[in-house]
């Protein structure tokens, strides 16, 4: 192993094997380096750090009726970054959740819109799986162009995204629009039997909660312990490997859109169904964008991801009482967010590295060849 | 004026965010390095280049501010990336997320302003050719940023430096045995990376469109990432490609002048439509992709 001397830098040199204290503590050490420089940001911008840290990470545990709150927020986040989690280990980069999303609202609300009149105990479950089905639908628009076509993912997965935006808007402001909504773009408010039962009295908290953590649960088993979930995981380590043991890479990026698709899709349909009540423009605030940084913030594993999904709504549900109380621009929050990530990947960086310092003072004599 | 005339008058500056964002692209991924952060590195500098101009700064200073900011950030992921052998598609969506974050956070409180836009330069004698006579009838960043297109071309071409940022890209390992420097020359191709899709932004922001909205580069930064692979890595299609897709952006406007009853909708997500449709007639051809894409692009250099 080669270092470059003569330099006053570290250099990073492979672990024999990984560090699971790294792994452990690379999430918390980005939080705080994310904390420390936003605080940063914040004081510059002439705010009182004291009152943010206050209200952004005090406030939220300070009553159940807020905490109630924070979990809530987890739901669509946790829901989603399982899905995706899976696809990212394969290698499949879906980052188009938030179209998926949208169209999860979009299908689901379609029941209530069509049927406002309807009543009985199966419509709120008919709309989580029309929504399922709905993003699992817009995925697989990506999958066929990745497999059929070879087109990247990525990319047209987050074209979609932009197109389902597109289609929500109109669909609030043309044939879905609320015709007694003073012209406001949002569809008419639900009726009761559309609604996901509440969990617990007094708060905002409904059984799709419950069925993200089954949902959770059911992604570790899957990734875990199935055959299916193993052939994933070695798709995206070894592409060869996987190749010559018959694993084909196309089910592999079918698979991984579908779930992700369907988890999105599923969130898309508990919001609207959930806390929202109606079909409006504002349904994600930037979940599917903000579960990717969970997923990879909880190390792509089903039980870190779920602490992860409440440190992210952490932020979201601190973000908007820093926002009333200390004046915090929301824009804050998405700062926070990619600054979270960024500092993650260096973090996790020490799983498979260590840092080696030059032993010695650096001399021209040293410099050995490489 | 009509529909036809209208397209050609508009295209290139319609173009020119999309050009200058995937030129800086293109030299980041012929390096071997995947910036899918170029969104947010163009709201970075779209709301720098703004403000400046807004506080009296001047398009050039504006230019100036959006260049250097962008890079700065773009930096960050090289050290992310570089540094750290970071996986390039999460960090690039972290600096996209953090751009766009801290494009919303400046410009908040310029939400709905304006400024004044720069006057165009006319060609004598071919701007008053009939019908393709609004082609030569163009601001002076239009016109640098086809002189832009021709320099970058010509490096990849004729020149040494074309050379080594390609050896770096396809085969790192021999790059650096010969005696390049891989992380230098990455570093050096994301901070010029970073520093066009600032431009690009700053056109958007204060030549463009000069007014501020928060999520006014609306995918544009994807679309030039896109732009890089259905030009197959080459300037000279990629120039094509920006023309096209400036073509598509007036076309939505032009359809709306001409009373067509579409939905605004429609014609909004016609950019993003078409980038999936053309993504998926250049990505079916394999052979193509194979021949001119980058062999370690994405891949961390370790020695």
């Amino acid at each position: 192993m080669s270092f470059a001397s003569g330099s006053l830098l570290p250099t990073m040199v492979r672990r024999e094997r990984a560090s699971l204290a790294a792994t452990v503590l690379a999430p918390v050490l980005a939080l705080l380096v994310a904390l420390i420089l936003n605080l940063s940001l914040y004081r510059l911008m002439g705010r009182d750090p004291v009152a943010i840290v206050y209200a952004m990470l005090l406030e939220p545990f300070m009553s159940w009726a807020s905490f109630s709150e924070v979990l809530l927020k987890a739901g669509p986040l946790l829901l989603i970054a399982q899905g995706l989690a899976i696809g990212f280990r394969a290698k499949v980069f879906n980052i188009g959740a938030e179209g998926q999303f949208i169209l999860g609202a979009i299908f689901a609300s379609a029941i209530p819109v069509y049927f406002p009149q309807a009543t009985g105990q199966w419509i709120w479950p008919a709309m989580l799986l029309f929504g399922a089905i709905g993003g699992a639908l817009w995925a697989s628009i990506t999958a066929f162009w990745r497999v059929r076509l070879n087109a990247n993912e990525i990319l047209v997965s987050l074209m979609l995204s932009l197109v389902a935006a597109q289609l929500l808007n109109y669909l609030l402001l043309g044939p879905w629009k609320d015709p007694n909504g003073f012209n406001f773009p949002q569809s008419v408010m639900f009726q009761y039997d559309a609604m996901v039962p509440t969990l617990i009295a007094g708060t905002r908290l409904n059984v799709s909660f419950l069925i993200t953590l089954v949902l959770s649960l059911a992604a570790f088993v899957f990734m875990q312990k199935s055959f299916s979930g193993y052939k994933l995981q070695v798709g995206g380590l070894a592409p060869r490997a996987a190749g010559y043991a018959g694993f084909k890479q196309g089910s592999a990026i079918w698979l991984s859109l579908l779930i992700g698709g369907f988890a999105a899709g599923l969130a898309g349909a508990a919001e609207v169904a959930g806390p929202i009540g109606q079909l409006q423009r504002s349904i994600s605030s930037g979940y599917g964008y903000a579960a990717i940084i969970v997923a990879y913030l909880g190390g792509l594993h089903p039980i870190g991801i779920v602490v992860s999904a409440l440190v992210m709504a952490v932020i979201y549900i601190g973000g908007d009482n820093a926002m009333v109380s200390a004046n915090l621009p929301i824009a804050a929050v998405r700062v926070f967010q990619g600054s979270l990530l960024l500092g993650y990947l260096i973090a996790i960086a020490f799983v498979r590295y260590r840092l080696e310092w030059p032993k010695t003072a650096p001399k021209a004599a040293d410099r050995s060849p490489s | 004026m009509n529909a036809i005339e209208f397209i050609l008058a508009g295209m290139l500056a319609a173009a020119t965010p999309f050009l200058l964002a995937a030129l800086g692209e293109l030299v980041v991924e012929r390096a071997g390095v995947l910036n899918l952060g170029v969104e947010g590195l163009m709201a970075l500098g779209a709301v720098l280049a703004f403000i400046v101009v807004y506080q009296g700064g001047g398009h050039f200073l504006g230019f100036v501010a959006a260049g250097l900011g962008s890079a700065a950030l773009s930096l960050i992921f090289a050290f992310v990336t570089l540094g750290f052998r970071a996986n390039q598609v999460a960090a690039g969506l972290a600096i996209g997320i953090l751009g766009q974050g801290l494009s919303a956070l400046f410009g908040k409180s310029y939400e709905s302003l304006t400024v004044k836009a720069l006057p165009r330069l006319a060609v004598p004698g071919l701007s008053d050719l009939p019908v393709v006579g609004g082609l030569f009838v163009q601001d002076i960043v239009v016109w640098i940023s086809l002189v832009a297109t021709l320099a970058i071309w010509a490096m990849f071409a004729y020149s040494k430096l074309g050379l080594v940022l390609r050896a770096v890209g396809e085969n790192p390992k021999a790059a650096h045995a010969i005696g390049y420097s891989v992380i230098t020359v990455r570093v050096l191709a994301i901070a010029f990376g970073g520093a066009m899709a600032g431009f690009a932004g700053a056109y958007a922001a204060v030549i463009y469109t000069p007014l501020w909205a928060d999520g006014m580069i609306a995918g544009r930064g994807w679309i030039a990432i896109a732009l890089v692979v259905f030009g197959t890595w080459l300037t000279g299609r990629i120039f094509l490609g920006a023309c096209l897709f400036g073509a598509v952006s007036l076309m939505g406007l032009a359809a709306q002048a001409t009373g067509l009853d579409v939905p605004s909708q429609l014609l909004s997500s016609l950019p993003y439509l078409v980038t999936i449709i053309v993504l998926g007639i250049i990505s079916a051809d394999r052979r193509l992709l194979k021949l001119n894409g980058v062999a370690s692009l994405g891949e961390p250099f370790e020695r």
